[in-house]
């Protein structure tokens, strides 16, 4: 096969320069030899080291997250009624906003009816929604001791716990909710 | 030109081995006859002609004669700024969606990003977490994907018990198709030192609440793209300016839009937008989760609802099909409600996960009838009637709805959407 001469000279001059970085990509993958085909050299590294990665990590999942500090189903009570109440009903059976209570058990049933306590499988999602999310007009302004308190009252609106509770880190990562085992994960890798 | 007999299938389509046999597909439709009075041309020299045109214009806009040509806005009843706008499939051609219509989805408004400041953090189960700036961004060879992003939720309506009678962008235009360009994930994850298999990335943006999902490693490296241009221009404010995921055939959830974060973890995050939301509940009460890939769909767009046939002739059916899972294969059209099918002229060139603009003449002699079209993609997979689908999914799924989309065409000439079974 004859090399075309017009692509080898501006290749033998980057090579030259040591410009010319290749990446060792898998051949499946969509993009093949992005930087081309060869010996694997250095990459590019056009990032910023990161020096403290660890505190843009925000998130809540079921396994870490959960912040210090605490709130009772009290003080979550009177949360509710000020920022919440307005879209989502006085008890949580939606206005505006979507219903967060009642259909337990209903899943099956001609009339399911998917809310917090019915279809949601992790407490943790609440925290992490409601922290980051809630109240749309002012995201992240709840403190995490509010995001407990409300959750804890969200949670006893749906029978899930007591009037008396107080949910912090530990507490809340051991309830385990109604639907916790109600979804069938579609994707395999 | 000359007259041509062509052959025609059922209910008097015009189907595709015909239209290739008849020569019509190189030399274009242009040659049928049209029927007219004489002498309604016009002046030899019109008004315009006299006139001297406005002048240029720094950022085009299209003619006023197209207002119709705008998206259809659902906002939240409590916020605004959170809901949809829908693209106007109906009036659209070819297969791209001009920038300024592609659909929108929004879970707290579009935010105010400035290119200059923003960066994206790759971190977590990685070797060497790393932030990204857009002008080391633009240091990457860039690569280009025409490709659909459909939200789950979209054709949501199809769900409801009684047909919704409106036009097809207001039922079916939470999908659009550009071309998408950026740098592949595969070469940022080889960046950072990520492993390709077995992690997820949780996706956050940077607008207000910081929306998240999780996307499996093994999607990114395969064909995922941090898109910043969209048909050749920056992306749209919009649509996710300044980066945004793209993943090619997978629900539009997992396309984050304003792109800040990809933490790297060993299981999905579980956030809201995975679980209360773009999960689908079946008719035993468990849900699927992660159906990422959108199935086949098609849908007829001319002639739909909102436009009036006028009398018996010859009509172009013309419409859009895609399929998640690569290439569409076929896509039949139906005049007698699927009594029998012809085979569509497709588009070419075909493109893997992207917009296929379908046509076929149609002779319509007046009588009611219903229009069906149904897409087959090049794994096999079917648009399934909508009969199928509820039998197999229930009725409380409310996301992937892709069943077969009928229109009634009444012998006056206009179209309603119906069920058929």
């Amino acid at each position: 096969m004859r090399i075309n001469p017009i692509i080898i000279i501006p290749l033998a001059v980057l090579a030259a320069s040591g410009v010319l970085f290749f990446a060792d990509l898998s051949p499946t993958s969509f993009f093949g030899s992005f930087f081309g085909r060869g010996a694997k050299t250095e990459p590019p590294q056009l990032g910023t080291p990161l020096a403290d990665p660890h505190r843009y990590d925000i998130a809540v999942t079921p396994n870490r997250g959960l912040p210090l500090g605490s709130g009772s189903v009290g003080e979550g009570k009177l949360i509710y009624a000020a920022k919440c109440a307005v879209c989502h009903g006085s008890r949580g059976q939606g206005r505006t906003a979507p219903e967060l209570v009642g259909g337990i058990g209903t899943l099956a049933s001609a009339m399911p009816e998917k809310t917090v306590g019915s279809y949601l499988p992790y407490a943790t999602t609440l925290f992490d929604y409601t922290k980051r999310a809630m109240p749309p007009s002012a995201p992240f302004s709840l403190t995490d001791d509010e995001v407990y308190a409300l959750v804890g009252f969200v949670l006893h609106l749906n029978g899930l716990v007591g009037e008396r509770a107080v949910l912090d880190k530990d507490s809340l990562a051991a309830i385990e909710m109604p639907n916790r085992h109600g979804f069938r994960q579609v994707w395999q890798p | 030109m000359k007259a041509v007999k062509l052959e025609q299938t059922a209910k008097r389509l015009i189907g595709r081995r015909a239209l290739l046999k008849a020569g019509l597909v190189t030399a274009g439709l242009g040659g049928l006859a049209t029927v007219g009075k004489a002498d309604t041309i016009g002046k030899a020299v019109t008004e315009t002609m006299k006139t001297p045109g406005r002048g240029f214009s720094n950022y085009g806009l299209p003619s006023k004669f197209e207002g119709e040509a705008i998206r259809w806005i659902v906002a939240d009843r409590s916020v605004a700024n959170m809901g949809t706008s829908w693209t106007p499939l109906h009036v659209l051609e070819g297969g791209i969606t001009p920038n300024g219509l592609h659909f929108e989805r929004h879970h707290n408004g579009v935010p105010h990003l400035n290119p200059s400041e923003h960066k994206l953090l790759i971190h977590g189960l990685v070797d060497r977490p790393l932030s990204f700036n857009l002008e080391g961004l633009g240091r990457y060879p860039t690569v280009s994907k025409i490709c659909f992003v459909e939200c789950g939720g979209n054709s949501n309506g199809g769900w409801n018990p009684r047909p919704l009678n409106t036009k097809v962008g207001m039922l079916h235009g939470l999908v659009s198709c550009s071309e998408w360009s950026g740098v592949p994930l595969a070469v940022l994850l080889d960046e950072v030192g990520c492993r390709r298999k077995g992690l997820w990335l949780d996706a956050q943006g940077g607008d207000g609440g910081g929306f998240h999902v999780s996307v499996p490693v093994e999607k990114a490296f395969d064909d995922g793209i941090l898109a910043l241009w969209q048909n050749g221009e920056r992306l749209r404010p919009e649509n996710g300016y300044p980066m945004r995921l793209i993943l090619p055939g997978w629900e539009a959830v997992t396309h984050v839009k304003w792109l800040n974060r990809l933490t790297v973890r060993d299981s999905a995050a579980m956030s809201r937008d995975e679980t209360s939301q773009y999960t689908e509940l079946g008719k035993d009460g468990t849900a699927r989760q992660f159906t990422f890939v959108m199935q086949p769909k098609s849908v007829i767009t001319i002639p739909s609802p909102g436009y009036t046939m006028r009398g018996g002739g010859t009509y172009r059916i013309g419409g859009l099909a895609w399929s998640g899972n690569g290439k569409i294969k076929r896509v039949e059209v139906s005049a007698d409600g699927g009594e029998s099918w012809a085979e569509a002229l497709l588009d070419e060139p075909i493109r893997d996960k992207a917009f296929t603009r379908f046509n076929l003449l149609w002779r319509w002699d007046g009588e009611p009838c219903l229009l069906q079209s149904r897409a087959i993609d090049e794994n096999g997979v079917r648009q399934p009637s909508r009969k199928k689908l509820l039998a197999e999914r229930g009725a409380h799924g409310y996301f992937h709805y892709n069943a077969v989309v009928s229109w009634r065409v009444a012998a006056d000439g206009t179209i309603r959407h119906v069920y058929a079974d």
